[in-house]
Order: C-alpha cells, then sequence, then structure tokens
C-alpha cells in the first residue's frame, strides 16, 4: 500500500530525513519510535503534503501512485489521513460543519453521493461511540477549548468516519491519562482491517500494549536504523534509544 | 522552499460577477454641479417647494465645505465637475405596476437574483428596486399598505407623504453633518422610504436593491426610515454596479428614527465593483448612516458585510436618547486586491441605561487595507450607560494591513466600558489541517474567514446570511497571498 524508497527531504535548507525506506502492506500496522527531534512528524507530514518541505531525493509510491506528485487535498481524499500531533483550533467553525464537508468532498472524489445533514448525523453518532465522544464536542468550534484528551479523540473519531485506506497517527497517544489512552486505543483497533494500513508514531511504548504493531521500526535523526517485530518494542522499552544512538554512531 | 506551491498564492482569480452593463435609454443631466442642475434635479422630480429650498441651503452649505481628509483612505483628488449627477432610465411614463416596468430592467434585476415579477417574488421580502438615479419597481407595497406601512421609493414619498417628509428629512443627519451627506441633500435622487406605524410589527423584511448602470455618473440615494412607537421592522439594503475602468462616486445617506419601544434592525450586503486586480475603477462609498433612538426602550441595530467597493468611508451610528435604549453594530469588513475600508461606528449614550454593543470583523487581503474607526461617548446624563466592543481584525497574506482605532469619551463615572481586540493571521496550519481532510485550501480560506465572521452573520436575516457567506468566498478568490 505504501512504499517509501530512499526519501531524502529538507527543511529551512537543512537535511532533516537522510533517506528513509519504508514498505507497509495492507492490512499491517508499523509502528515508528524514536526519540524526540528524530524526524517522525517531518516523515508524516510529507506524507500528507505539508508545504515547507522540499523532498530532495527518493520517492514515494501510495497503491501504486506518486504520491508526491498529488495535492495535500487529493491525498487525503484518495485515503491518506493524517492525525495530527498538535490539531489547530478553527475558531467560528462547528466540528460538525467541518467534518461533514471533509467526508462530503471524499465522498465526491470518489464518485459517492453526498451526505445530507440527516445521514450524517447518524453516521457520526455511530462512530462517536468508537471513542466515547461527547456529542457536545461536534457542536462546538474544531479544537477550540478542547482538552488534552478530548483533541485526539477527535482525530480518531474523525478517521472513523472518514475511513482513510492508510492512517498516519502522530503521538495520539501523548497527553492521555491509561483510561483515554485506553479508550483511544480501541478506537484505533476498531479501524484495522484487512484493506487499511496504519503506521502508529509513538515516543512511548505503552500505545503499543494497547494496539500491537506487526513491526516495529526506530528512527534516530532521520533515519530507520533498526525494525523488528512486536516484541521489539519491549526491549526498546527497557534499553530507551541510547544504544541504538551509540551503535549508529559507530556506524558512521 | 517548499514542495507544494504555497496554497496562499494559489488561488485563481474569480470575476466580479455583477459587472454586467444594461443597454437601456437613459436621461441623463449633463456633467457638472451648479444651482441650475438642483433646479433640473428637483423639476424632473415635480417636487414642491420645501425640497428644493432644502436641496438649495444644502448646497450652498456645501460650497463653504472641504472634503474630510482624516480617514486612512487614500485617493486622487475628485472632479465634481466631471460628474453626472442625474441618469435614469427613460420611461414612456411611470410604471403602475411591474408588469409595466420595461422588461429590460425586470431582466438586469433577474440577472442580479432579484425577481420582481410578482410570481417570482421573493417570499417574505419586499423590494425597492433602484437604478441609476431612479426607483422602477416596489414590491408587496398594496400589502404592506393595508397594515399602514408605507413603503415606497423616496420621490414617491416625497409626492404622497409630503409632511413625514418634511417632519424626519434631515432631522438626524443635517444637511450640514459633514461634506459628503451636504452633497447628497443637494443632489439625491432617490432612496427608499419606510414609515411603520404605531404597534406594528413589519410581517415581512423590506430592501432596496440599488445598482449603478451609466457611466460617469454618481449616485446619491437617500433612504428615511421612521418606526412609530412600539413598531418593528426589519431593513436590508443590498448594491452592486457594472466592471468600469473609471472610478464612480457613491454618496449616500440614511437617517432612522425610532420611538418609544421601537426596533429598527437595518443590515447591508455591499458589494459595489471593487475594482480590478490592479487597482483600476470601482465605486467610492462615502456613506452617512445614523440612527437616532428617540424614544425609550428603542433599539437600533446595524449590521453590514461590506465586500466591494473600491473605498468605503462609513460609519453607521447610533444616537441613544431616550432612556434604556439600545445601539448594536456588526461589522464584517473585507479589502482584498487594493481596496480600501475605513468603516466603525459611533454610539452617543445621552440618556439613562442606554446600552450599546459594537463588534467589528475586519478582513484584510491582497494589498487591502482595513481600517476600525470606532466612537464611544457616554455624556454626563447619561447615568448607568453601558458599552461592549470587539474589534478582531484577519490578515490573509503580508501585504495587507489592518488597523484599529477607537476613541472613547466618558462624562459620567457610573458607565461600564468594555473593550477588547485581537489580530490574527490565518495560519497556514489552518489550512492544510483542512487539506488534510480532503478540503481545497480555497475551500479551506472561505470556510475559516467564514468562521471568524460568524457572530456578523448570525445577525443578518437567515435569507441573507447565506448570500453573504457565499460572497465571502466569492470576494476572497484569488485574494491570499
Ligand atoms: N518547520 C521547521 N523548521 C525548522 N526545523 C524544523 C521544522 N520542522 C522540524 N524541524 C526540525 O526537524 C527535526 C525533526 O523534527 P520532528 O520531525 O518534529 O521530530 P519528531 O517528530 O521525531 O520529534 C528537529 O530537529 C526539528 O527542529
Ligand atoms: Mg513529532
Amino acid at each position: 500500500m505504501l512504499e517509501i524508497e530512499n526519501l531524502h527531504a529538507k527543511v529551512e535548507g537543512s537535511e532533516i530525513l537522510h533517506g528513509i525506506d519504508l514498505r507497509i502492506n495492507a492490512g499491517e500496522v508499523h509502528a515508528i519510535m524514536g526519540p524526540n527531534g528524530s524526524g517522525k512528524s517531518t516523515l508524516a507530514k510529507i506524507l500528507a503534503g505539508r508545504e515547507g518541505y522540499d523532498v530532495t531525493a527518493g520517492k514515494v509510491l501510495f497503491e501504486g501512485q506518486d504520491l508526491l506528485a498529488m495535492t495535500p487535498e487529493d491525498r487525503a481524499r484518495a485515503g491518506v489521513f493524517l492525525g495530527f500531533q498538535y490539531p489547530v483550533e478553527i475558531p467560528g467553525v462547528s466540528n460538525m460543519y467541518f467534518l461533514k464537508t471533509a467526508l462530503n468532498e471524499i465522498r465526491k472524489y470518489r464518485g459517492l453521493p453526498e451526505l445530507d445533514a440527516m445521514d450524517f448525523l447518524v453516521l457520526a453518532r455511530e462512530k462517536m461511540k468508537l471513542v466515547d465522544m461527547d456529542e457536545d464536542l461536534m457542536n462546538r468550534a474544531v479544537n477550540e477549548g478542547f482538552s488534552g484528551g478530548e483533541i485526539k479523540r477527535n482525530e480518531v473519531f474523525q478517521m472513523a468516519v472518514l475511513e482513510p485506506r492508510l492512517a498516519v497517527l502522530d503521538e495520539t497517544d501523548s497527553g492521555l491519562d491509561i483510561d483515554a489512552l485506553k479508550t483511544v486505543a480501541r478506537g484505533i483497533n476498531a479501524m484495522r482491517r484487512d484493506d487499511r494500513a496504519m503506521l502508529l508514531i509513538t515516543h512511548y511504548q505503552r500505545l503499543l500494549n494497547h494496539v500491537v504493531p506487526d513491526k516495529v521500526h526506530v528512527m534516530i535523526d532521520g533515519q530507520v536504523v533498526r525494525s523488528g517485530g512486536k516484541e521489539f518494542a519491549l526491549e526498546l522499552e527497557e534499553k530507551g534509544y541510547g544504544w541504538l544512538e551509540e551503535t549508529e554512531k559507530a556506524r558512521a | 522552499m517548499s514542495t507544494a506551491a504555497n496554497p496562499l498564492h494559489e488561488i485563481t482569480t474569480a470575476e466580479y460577477k455583477y459587472g454586467f452593463v444594461t443597454q437601456i435609454e437613459s436621461d441623463t443631466v449633463p456633467r457638472g454641479l451648479s444651482e441650475d442642475v438642483i433646479r433640473l434635479i428637483s423639476a424632473k422630480k415635480n417636487e414642491p417647494e420645501f425640497m428644493l429650498e432644502w436641496r438649495l441651503k444644502a448646497y450652498r452649505h456645501w460650497l463653504t465645505m472641504e472634503e474630510p481628509r482624516w480617514a486612512n483612505v487614500h485617493y486622487p483628488p475628485i472632479d465634481y465637475q466631471a460628474i453626472s449627477y442625474y441618469s435614469a432610465p427613460k420611461l414612456k411614463s411611470r410604471p403602475k405596476s411591474i408588469e409595466e416596468v420595461d422588461p429590460e430592467l425586470l431582466a438586469t434585476y433577474e440577472k442580479l437574483g432579484i425577481p420582481l415579477k410578482e410570481r417570482e417574488i421573493l417570499a417574505g421580502v419586499a423590494v425597492d428596486a433602484v437604478f441609476d438615479s431612479i426607483s422602477v419597481a416596489t414590491t408587496f407595497k398594496d400589502k404592506l399598505a393595508e397594515l399602514g406601512i408605507i413603503f415606497c421609493s423616496f420621490s414617491e414619498a416625497v409626492q404622497e407623504h409630503p409632511d413625514l417628509v418634511r417632519k424626519y428629512l434631515g432631522t438626524v443627519v443635517p444637511y450640514t453633518d459633514n461634506f459628503f451627506a451636504a452633497l447628497n441633500s443637494a443632489v439625491f435622487s432617490d432612496g427608499s422610504f419606510c414609515y411603520i406605524p404605531r404597534g406594528v410589527r413589519c410581517p415581512m423584511e423590506l430592501s432596496t436593491y440599488f445598482r449603478i448602470n451609466a457611466a460617469s455618473t454618481g449616485q446619491f440615494e437617500r433612504t428615511l426610515i421612521v418606526a412609530e412607537e412600539g413598531s418593528y421592522v426589519s431593513y436590508l439594503e443590498g448594491c452592486t454596479a457594472p466592471i468600469r475602468d473609471e472610478n464612480q462616486l457613491h454618496a449616500a445617506v440614511v437617517e432612522l428614527v425610532a420611538l418609544d419601544n421601537a426596533s429598527i434592525k437595518y443590515s447591508t450586503v455591499q458589494n459595489w465593483y471593487p475594482g480590478d486586480k490592479e487597482g483600476k475603477g470601482g465605486i467610492y462609498n462615502f456613506v452617512t448612516k445614523r440612527g437616532k433612538c428617540q424614544g425609550v426602550n428603542s433599539k437600533i441595530s446595524w449590521t453590514q458585510v461590506e465586500t466591494g467597493s473600491a473605498i468605503t468611508w462609513k460609519y453607521p451610528s447610533c444616537l441613544l436618547m431616550g432612556d434604556n435604549s439600545v445601539g448594536e453594530f456588526h461589522s464584517v469588513a473585507l479589502t482584498n486586491n487594493y481596496q480600501q475600508a475605513d468603516t466603525g461606528t459611533k454610539m452617543i449614550h445621552i440618556g439613562k441605561n442606554t446600552r450599546s454593543t459594537v463588534v467589528s470583523k475586519g478582513i484584510s487581503a491582497g494589498h487591502g487595507q482595513n481600517t476600525y474607526r470606532g466612537m464611544v461617548k457616554i455624556l454626563k446624563g447619561a447615568e448607568g450607560a453601558r458599552n461592549f466592543s470587539r474589534c478582531d481584525s484577519l490578515l490573509l497574506g503580508d501585504k495587507c494591513g489592518a488597523h484599529t482605532f477607537p476613541y472613547i469619551e466618558v462624562r459620567n463615572s457610573t458607565a461600564t466600558m468594555e473593550h477588547e481586540a485581537s489580530t490574527s493571521k490565518i495560519g497556514e496550519d489552518q489550512i492544510f489541517y483542512c487539506q488534510q481532510r480532503g478540503i481545497s485550501a480555497e475551500a479551506a480560506v472561505s470556510m475559516i474567514v467564514n468562521g471568524f465572521c460568524k457572530e456578523v452573520f448570525r445577525e443578518l436575516p437567515m435569507e441573507f446570511a447565506v448570500e453573504a457567506q457565499k460572497l465571502l468566498g466569492v470576494s476572497l478568490e484569488g485574494s491570499v497571498g
């Protein structure tokens, strides 16, 4: 589903990603771990098409298409979803209106009829249950005055409504207490499907206790330095990233 | 520096949708201004002597005045002798019903989305259609008359209700008020007149649709609304003009009078031609609007959505004379390309326990310059007066500007004043968030700006709120950068 090959990228003149290779098949859940500042969010934003990042080498194929050639909105419409590490507020725009507009744009792109307000509400209510989301939040402005937990729940809820093919979730677990973490994890698990791939970006291993990945990659200083199975995450939890950084330096 | 071009730069320009010209034979007076021209206008309108006298007094006063220069707008000197002060479509006789109106004119309004024919009329909205210097049709007149409501063109009011006109004309905005008000008083050609009798709640929206068509003419209309004790009316005006390379002057005056317990809601959707992308052409919109809350518990509420005009200079104001009277001003002003707006309000608290609310949302895009200028004045006798003001500015891009000039003058220590202000830039992060959910950059900008203006749109009558939102979207196209 997603093939990243030798991806190099610069931001404001300095190279952040130094050749990333990653391959995720449909039905798989991969995790990217790594210390702060290693380039995880940068990779996520490049996949989603955020401007300001210069891809200097490499390519990214999404279901065989050249992802980097597509506009950000077309990537979203084709099924790429990014759960943001820091979602923004949009004052005065209700969450409901925002998401209905988004869903209908995506449906239009896929040749499906648009949903009216009633049909959308029925769908939204069903998906809200997945993450125990309060209906109240639907009528508030997008992310405005939401608590940390509400913001992350809202991201997962949006994913559930938009039903992406590939979901990249950037630190969706950060800032959550253990109950909220479980709720969010339950929502993510409910979204796992044979024809959907997920990339979980996380700083800590604890999310992976609840959403068990097929593969775990460690990113350090703009490179994937080691990959392994689900038990690799536990090893990292125990040893930290330091020893990998050491071996990285030794190799260089 | 980026993988994709900046979405703020990418959006393409849309044409001004109302820029067409109607081919119709006009009766236009030669350019220039003199007492003779004023006599000619007055004669064409078959006005009673008092009107001519009033116009001449205004003209003589205007000659002694200087054009104001304090506003934060810039334009070359206006040659007042190069303007024609009267232009009217030639009519064989004054149409008695809409069926008799020239089909070319009906087609024009149709194209503007304002059907005038009885069958297609906008439900619940009575329309007075003003084309260049004259009113060409008023809908629902008879139905309103059954309730004693007078809704007609100003010219007709002068003929049919001269006592009412004489009683109220110039009582809120005297011809000495300012340069453009004096000019308007001398040469105004038409406009709307509304009179709501005691205790009547007007059952439909009253609205005037102003259209400038002829070239090299000025438009000087005048609106007068009188709400008698315990009455209510909601009035809306809309405006458009053809695309022309030269600037055209529009200097209107609006006077509102609310007596005891009366309430007037006045909404404007202003979409005069704004000029092109390089700032060529467009309307100079120099307007004086003022309401007098004369009676106790009276209320005047201004809502404006200003998206058009090359230059906007207007300060819809309230004189809060009656005890417990309420003044409101809700404004969205958008300047794109080279548009300039200097707009705001004056709330003058005179009576006891008077209250006013000011909510201003300024949006600047392209090279647009947007100035909020507002005055809140609490006079000595205004015991317990309260004001709340909020001015928010939104910048799209870095070549535009937002400026805020609040003036506050308090002469009574029991008054309560609150003022909030903010300036924000539309964020690339906000746009990207929308795009990541499948919404195009252009739709995202429009959505974010509409969200910013929500509080003001909520004040508009339902039918027009939707229009205003669309208009904002269209006015922003090609803006952002
Ligand atoms: N817009 C930017 N301008 C300058 N430097 C940036 C920008 N975005 C990210 N970086 C830098 O790139 C590196 C990787 O950041 P990021 O991808 O956010 O890391 P992570 O998500 O792994 O914590 C950091 O050194 C960060 O300072
Ligand atoms: Mg990060």
